[in-house]
């Protein structure tokens, strides 16, 4: 079952109310020239502390979609030369992410797509070519697949074929992935390996609706393309207090949600509600583990699951993807190079089995919390 | 079956035809043309003084305009001079009247006129129909042969769709299963189709569509187990609610995506072609499909592997919330066919007769002829999207309750088989409550029915259970049996 996760957020950096001016005089959106909110972002340190802002920052309580449609909006009232289209956008979106945006801004920023993925994308690298920022939305993760061709070729390989003369920096997908519970095959897929295997765009997965609105917000002005996968069974479900302003959170930057001893979890986005709750009964049996949010797959953030494996000397991942190929492949031989002579258990992988997404054996599929615990166990005593 | 009124739109047109399109389209459009190709620099050059010999216009009579001086010069020039050695001399014909221009992209002769083809003719693709809005036959129709029993058999399988949906609708509502959408609307495109196909014709549908199962003999029973995803379900409750199929009806199971079948339905003929069936297949999609990359290439394939499928597009207004306008601004489906050189028609999709007719000419045409046809089915759809979507967010109630109450294609072609003798209203009430009643049985029989075996999470992978889903699946079994708690108890291990 998921639950909210209203614990304090770790880092909110707050951009400056001059950012918006900053970005309208940079109109290079990629190109080695950073925004001026990016070079806010990275000029102030962020992700060390882990206080939260709390009372001088005004905060909402608000849920996944609603955080988004927050982001969005700041993305388009910052940047003139910021654009949203997607398949069923003008009317606010399926998942209701696009509310009221094309009322505030007009149908010329905002804008329903004929229903084609790769032209949503090809259009989306051309727009964002033209130093603009060009925020796509495809409607399910599971049907991105026809706009891999222009993702794989196109966007991750624009600013390399060019010898850096061209980029389309300014692209950010959006798709919702993962289980909700009745999707069956095709509206519960989390298909971010294939992208962690393309070299020259950013995967990025937020885990609840205050980190959602910051890495959204990086994303979109981050100088690469990037896909972004919102957790859509969390879109309602997630509600958490939501810093009211323009901010970014950093990418390619793991968070430690939870510090443990025993045992190093890493995962993202729906996930991570699923194995806090297999942190805390591991925690009533004396197991203390640390949970690490990885929040960017690509290029992701080797170092702090690195520190935290040399600490713990065990690790477990956990996605929903199928096992075989799925990104804790990667997480788990990169750790084993790192951190050979420290682990003190084979890395566990507790994922969704080697199968299409299954409708009525959703409950079994799935990277359960009772798995993650077995699977700590085994670890621990291994 | 040919009726009075059935236009196909062929390759080569009809008068009637050129008239309708007569902006856009032509036997084969002209190719314009200023600087001839063979250019010498000594021949009369045209006032700008370029490098280059004015082309003439080559075309037949309707293309040619009023001589220009750069035509007049041209013609002193003597068609020997014109030729350069080595140039293969077949590239002309004797007559230079009817000299036709042979790049291997297209066959066509020349214009000096600088003509864009418009983007759209001047009028659209009139609509083909033969019952009007109350079901009385329009004036000219020329209705096909059907008899009582046939038009009652699909008038019966139109109101059982309807039922079904109505009832399936309200259970998804009521929580007894996950999601659910329905054909409202649309019940005369699919069962008027079905009826004018063959049950060796292989069906690839979207969604929308049951009522081609439905005529071919699946029962309330399969549907309701499909939507329960329970052991009866054919597709082993992997699948949500709607996505039917059933080799035996020769209807391949349906998936989400949109228009993926397409191109695999245009695979489908060619086999179908290539092992010398009696038999085409079928793909129908929505106006909304008709945007994915799959369509353009299931039409040029078709096209060019001559297969006999027939494409049948229900252009219902919506796609989810984007109107047709957000979706192709061209005069809807029907012209896309000739983009592919396919014969072509618009349909009233809420008439069942016109419905009927066009595809089963259609059906003449793909198998006789070895070639695809292209059927835009206009209707609308009644419906929200899916019960997953509240379509008054996006349209006004008005217009639902206006084609709901108004143009509804069930009570169309009710009326007219009253109007024949066939039908009255004892027959309807009869018919309405059989409909509900087994509905309604079919139901509550899935509702008790077990869910399919833990098993079938890991089989059909592949043919056979690899090493790894071997592996998997014990692993899952030790932790059911360590946490039994856990997991549903619907699902026998
Ligand atoms: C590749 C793909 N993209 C998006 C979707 C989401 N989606 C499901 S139905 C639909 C609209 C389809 O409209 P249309 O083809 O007109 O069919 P209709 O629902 O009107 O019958 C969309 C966008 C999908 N299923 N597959
Ligand atoms: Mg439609």
């Amino acid at each position: 079952m998921r639950i909210s996760i209203t614990r304090a957020l770790s880092i909110l950096q707050r951009c400056a109310r001059d950012c918006p001016q900053q970005q309208h005089s940079s109109p290079s959106v990629g190109n080695s020239t950073l925004s001026g909110a990016v070079r806010l972002l990275s000029s102030q340190a962020l992700a060390t502390s882990k206080e939260p802002e709390a009372g001088n920052v005004p905060k909402k309580s608000l849920n996944l979609f609603s955080a988004i449609n927050q982001a969005l909006h700041i993305a388009l009232e910052t940047d003139p030369r910021s654009y949203i289209f997607g398949e069923d956008v003008n009317f606010g979106g399926v998942f209701r992410c696009t509310t009221n945006l094309a009322d505030t801004f007009g149908k010329h920023r905002v804008f329903n797509t004929p229903l084609c993925e790769q032209g949503i994308v090809g259009f989306a690298i051309g727009l964002a070519a033209m130093d603009n920022r060009a925020i796509a939305e495809i409607q399910f993760a599971d049907y991105i697949y026809p706009a891999f061709d222009q993702i794989v070729n196109e966007a991750a390989k624009f600013r390399y074929r060019s010898g850096n003369q061209f980029n389309c920096g300014g692209l950010t997908i959006r798709a919702p992935y993962g289980a909700v519970g009745h999707g069956g095959h095709y509206h519960s897929q989390s298909p971010e390996s294939f992208f962690c295997h393309v070299p020259g765009i950013k995967v990025v997965i937020p885990r609840s609706p205050a980190q959602a609105k910051g890495l959204l917000l990086s994303s979109i002005r981050d100088p690469n393309p990037v896909v972004f996968f919102e957790p859509k069974w969390l879109y309602r479900q997630s509600v958490e207090d939501v810093p009211e302003g323009d901010y970014m959170l950093p990418l390619s930057k793991a968070e430690v949600m939870r510090e443990g001893t025993d045992i190093t979890l890493v995962g993202w986005g729906a996930q991570l509600s699923v194995m806090e709750q297999a942190c805390i009964d591991a925690s009533k049996e004396g197991i203390s583990c640390e949970l690490i949010d990885l929040r960017t797959l690509i290029p992701w953030d080797r170092e702090t699951v690195e520190a935290s494996v040399n600490k713990t000397g065990r690790l477990l991942v956990s996605h929903e993807a199928p096992v075989t190929g799925g990104f804790g492949a990667e997480i788990s031989a990169s750790i084993v190079e790192r951190c050979f002579l420290r682990l003190e258990a084979p890395v566990a992988r507790v994922c969704g089995y080697d199968t299409p997404f299954p409708l009525v054996f959703e409950p079994f599929y799935m990277p359960t919390k009772n798995k993650i615990l077995d699977a700590i166990k085994t670890s621990v005593s291994y | 079956m040919a009726t009075r009124g059935l236009r196909v739109l062929a390759k080569s047109s009809t008068p009637l035809l050129r008239r309708t399109l007569s902006n856009s389209i032509s036997e084969t459009r002209p190719c314009a043309r200023i600087l001839d190709a063979e250019c010498s620099g000594a021949a009369a050059l045209p006032a700008r003084g370029s490098c280059g010999v004015p082309a003439r216009s080559y075309g037949s009579a309707t293309n040619r305009t009023a001589d220009t001086e750069l035509s007049k010069n041209w013609s002193k020039t003597p068609p020997a001079a014109r030729r350069l050695s080595g140039e293969p001399e077949k590239a002309f014909s004797d007559d230079e009247d009817h000299e036709i221009l042979d790049y291997p992209g297209a066959k066509t002769n020349f214009t000096h006129e600088m003509t864009f083809i418009p983007e759209t003719a001047a009028e659209p693709v009139p609509c083909f129909r033969l019952l009007n809005d109350f079901g009385q036959p329009l004036p000219w129709a020329k209705l096909p042969q059907m008899d009582a029993e046939l038009a009652t058999k699909i008038y019966r399988n139109m109101v059982n769709l309807q039922t079904m949906d109505a009832i399936f609708y309200e259970a998804q509502r009521q929580g007894r299963f996950s999601f659910y959408l329905t054909t409202h609307g649309e019940e005369a495109i699919n069962i008027a189709s079905a009826a004018a196909l063959s049950p060796q014709d292989v069906v690839f549908t979207q969604y929308r569509e049951p009522g081609i199962l439905m005529w071919r003999g699946f029962t309330m029973q399969d549907f309701a187990d499909q939507c329960f995803g329970n052991a009866a379900d054919l597709g082993k409750g992997r699948q949500m609610p709607v996505h039917y199929g059933s080799r035996e009806l020769n209807c391949p199971t349906l998936s989400s995506p949109i228009a993926t079948q397409l191109p695999q339905a245009v695979g489908a003929a060619y086999g179908l072609k290539m092992s010398r069936k009696d038999a085409c297949s079928v793909a129908y999609f929505g106006d909304g499909a008709s945007s994915e990359g799959d369509f353009h290439a299931a039409l040029n394939f078709a096209a060019i592997l001559e297969t006999p499928t027939i494409f049948i597009c229900r252009n219902n207004g919506w796609a989810i919330s984007t109107p047709t306008n957000d979706q192709f601004r061209s005069d809807g489906i029907v012209v896309k066919g000739r983009g592919y050189g396919i014969r072509s028609i618009r349909v009233d999709g809420m008439d069942t007769l016109a419905l009927y007719c066009a595809v089963k000419e259609a059906r003449k045409i793909a198998i006789e002829e070895s070639r695809p046809v292209l059927i835009e089915a206009l209707s609308y759809r009644v419906g929200h999207h899916s019960t997953s979507d509240d379509s008054s967010k996006y349209r006004k109630k008005a217009e639902i309750e206006h084609w709901k109450l108004v143009r509804d294609p069930v009570n169309r072609f009710k009326k007219w088989i009253e109007a024949q003798g066939w039908w009255d209203a004892k027959s309807e009430k009869a018919i309405r409550s059989e409909a509900r009643s087994s509905v309604i049985a079919a139901m509550n029989k899935a509702g008790q029915k077990q869910k399919p075996e833990l098993s079938n999470l890991f089989t059909d992978v592949y043919d056979s259970l690899p090493s790894n889903l071997r592996e998997q699946e014990l692993q899952l079994r030790d932790v059911i049996a360590k946490y039994p708690r856990g997991y549903p108890t619907d699902v026998p291990l």
